[in-house]
């Protein structure tokens, strides 16, 4: 065993002998095993080269295991989008039914807890890891071994649900040095259409961690717009896996927007597993201060005639540090793959960092993929042109911040997300 | 009082001298022409009033309203009537141009201590200088010059010009890339807005501009100084027999005063 379980052996036995259903128990085993062997991943491992997680390593969290009590409907207001939204809200990483506002979901849904889902929906249940492997994947292993509560969402063929889904996970300050291991399964049938956002929020300034996993099963003909709002605290640390498994002529549209968090991993895969899929993948990173957000997305063209589109922004401040790591991999069936990723950086100060990796693998010949990625500065002939009209310095940087990240935040389907984030990212850097 | 006054101005590009100790005095409801062949320093001196930073100025002094221009940002010197409608307008993709110029609108009368206008009340504002440069309300709402024709372009300095209601305006080559009819709204809009407390200088190699902009001066720069000033006719007689004849010859180190 490496040392990197050893200070959550004692937490891993009160969770098992807690109870739950012997097909859990296995599945958690296997997982603080597979854990304990791997350690927390360092630097040498290519796909963490550029962040060291060692501020998570030499901590030793709590599991917490109850939610709070003390959240007030009041405060998620500021994090609820639109009041036509079902809202499931998760405190301290345990689903809290008095401020969750589901609503009437249409006939064919099934939207509950993960914590009732192996008694009550043990169909669903045994889908559970099904997409994601933690072989090579120490904090989805760890997630694996503490997963305790999340949002499984089951949309039958041919329902079209009209109101997005907002799974709202929440921490208060009872969450300091605790860590929670969300875990979601979102299966959408044939031909069936939803739109779900996650949402990562603080009410405090505690420091803890949120280690996410997300599992997306797509049947053919389905279509889901997938939105992820990492807002954790300025001190937290958030790790979180979004593994996307796409059946024929699905297409899954996902918008990752980071803007919390002391250190942040955000992993979004996607395999394109059928013919006439297609994938967009985009995001807005904005750190300031001494934050560090490191993106990775994977797009698997398996399948030949499918698309994906890839476009990620970082605004970055302060000694703040952007990471992106962009792997596209089409297999060699995959024929007329069409396949595009950007990424852009704005640096709004000498001390900020932004590394970012386009990685391609192709197999196919008959495809056409193209990466882009730009790392610049505010253009001083812009900002001439701003301020020679009356526009002060501060209001003229906040306007062409604000313009760089326009064209990814049109991009957001949802008007009441889009105009959020607009208003979020036009006051982030005032 | 003179409203702009500038002597012996020295600025430089990086470290080329640009400008060699020019002078021109300027009187409010007056429009100065400054004419002269191409890298003489024309819109360098209009970039130096505007406060461009990549330009640097290493003398002479440039009193505008009694103050210091000079020492003004280059948002004070707006907020205190000064407008350069640029050579190459800038875009700014993702900025809407209403946004924009409700901005600046607002900005500028913040300065002056007066109230801000909410996006209703401006749009009543906008009605009526659109019809000024002939623009489409559809304008608005593009991003700020992105993807404009050239003379569209030139008319939105123009409208910004008609919103922000300059005591000086500068025009730097505003009739470069301009067929005639874009060229005819665009000075018919500078007309529009001459007021006896305002004055107009015009940056232009060619005279055409000056058929449609009258000027009461019209003043040769060459290497870095102004060399000749005279009437309007002096355009005409430049047009004809180019420049050759005013700046060969001339004596650098003495630089002919200039002015009203």
């Amino acid at each position: 065993m490496s040392s990197a379980a050893e200070p959550y052996v004692a937490a891993f036995d009160a969770l098992t002998d807690s109870g739950g259903t012997p097909q859990l128990a296995e599945l958690r085993r296997a997982a603080f095993e597979r854990f304990a062997a791997l350690g927390f991943p360092t630097t040498k491992n290519e796909d963490w080269h550029f962040t060291s997680v060692a501020p998570i390593a030499e901590q030793e969290f709590t599991l917490l295991t109850a939610p709070s009590g003390a959240v007030r409907h009041e405060a998620l207001a500021p994090f609820l989008f639109d009041a036509s939204h079902h809202v499931m809200t998760f405190v301290n990483g345990r689903f809290e039914p008095t401020l969750s506002n589901i609503g009437t979901l249409p006939d064919g849904v099934t939207l509950i807890d993960l914590a009732s889902t192996w008694t009550s929906a043990p169909e669903l249940a045994e889908r559970i890891g099904r997409l994601t492997g933690y072989q090579n994947a120490s904090f989805t292993a760890l997630n694996t071994a503490f997963m305790q509560d999340g949002a499984v969402l089951a949309i039958a063929a041919d329902v079209v649900v009209d109101a997005p889904i907002h799974l709202l996970f929440v921490t208060d300050a009872t969450a300091a040095k605790g860590m929670i291991h969300p875990r979601n399964l979102i299966v959408v049938g044939r031909n069936a259409k939803a739109a779900v956002i996650e949402s990562y929020v603080a009410l405090s300034d505690a420091m803890y961690l949120t280690n996410a996993v997300t599992e997306v099963s797509m049947a053919d003909g389905a279509t889901l717009q997938h939105y992820k709002m990492q807002r954790e605290a300025a001190r937290a640390f958030h790790v979180g896996t979004i593994e996307v498994a796409q059946a024929r002529d699905s297409h899954y549209v996902s918008f990752a927007f980071t803007m919390g968090a002391l250190l942040s991993r955000s992993n979004v895969y996607t395999t394109l597993d059928g013919e006439g899929c297609g994938a967009t993948l985009n995001g807005l990173v904005m750190l300031g201060d001494e934050q560090h957000a490191d993106v990775q997305t994977q797009i698997i063209h398996a399948q030949p005639n499918c698309y994906s589109r890839e476009l990620y922004k970082n605004v970055l401040d302060n000694r703040s540090h952007g990471v992106f790591n962009g792997k596209v991999y089409v297999h060699p069936i995959a024929q007329k793959t069409d396949g595009k990723q950007t990424n852009k950086t704005l640096l709004l100060s000498e001390g900020a960092h932004m590394d970012t990796k386009p990685q391609l693998e192709i197999f196919a010949d008959d495809v056409k993929c193209t990466h882009g990625a730009t790392i610049g500065q505010i253009d001083a002939t812009a900002l001439f042109y701003l301020k020679s009209r009356g526009v002060s310095e501060g209001l003229a940087r906040q306007l062409l911040t604000y313009a760089f990240a326009a064209d990814v935040l049109e991009t957001i389907e949802l008007d009441a997300v889009r105009e959020s984030l607009e208003r979020m990212t036009l006051e982030r850097f005032v | 009082m003179s409203l702009l006054v500038i002597k012996d101005l020295e600025a430089r590009v990086g470290e080329k001298p640009i400008l060699k100790g020019l002078n021109l005095t300027v009187e409010a409801g007056s429009v100065h022409a400054v004419m002269g062949p191409n890298g003489s320093g024309k819109s360098t001196l209009a970039q130096v009033l505007a406060g461009n930073p990549a330009y640097e100025v290493t003398g002479g002094s440039v009193t505008y309203d009694g103050q210091d221009l000079l020492a003004m940002e280059p948002e004070v010197r707006a907020q205190q009537g000064i407008f350069l409608a640029f050579q190459y307008p800038v875009e700014i993709p993702g900025v809407s141009n209403a946004y924009f110029l409700r901005a600046a609108y607002n900005e500028i009368r913040k300065a002056r201590g007066e109230d801000e206008v909410d996006p209703l009340e401006f749009a009543d504002l906008m009605e009526e200088k659109l019809a000024f440069v002939e623009m489409d309300s559809a304008m608005l709402s593009r991003s700020v010059n992105t993807g404009f024709s050239g003379g569209e372009k030139k008319r939105n300095e123009i409208l910004q010009m008609a919103v922000l209601q300059p005591k000086l305006s500068i025009l730097d080559e505003t009739d470069s890339g301009l067929d005639i009819d874009a060229l005819r709204i665009v000075a018919d809009g500078v007309n529009k807005l001459k007021r006896p407390d305002s004055a107009t200088i015009v940056v232009t190699h060619y005279q055409r501009l000056l058929n449609y902009i009258v000027p009461d001066f019209v003043h040769v720069l060459a290497h870095g100084q102004i060399l000749k000033s005279g009437g309007k006719d002096l355009a005409l007689e430049l047009e004809e027999k180019g420049y050759d004849w005013v700046t060969s010859g001339a004596d650098v180190g003495a630089a002919a005063g200039a002015g009203a």
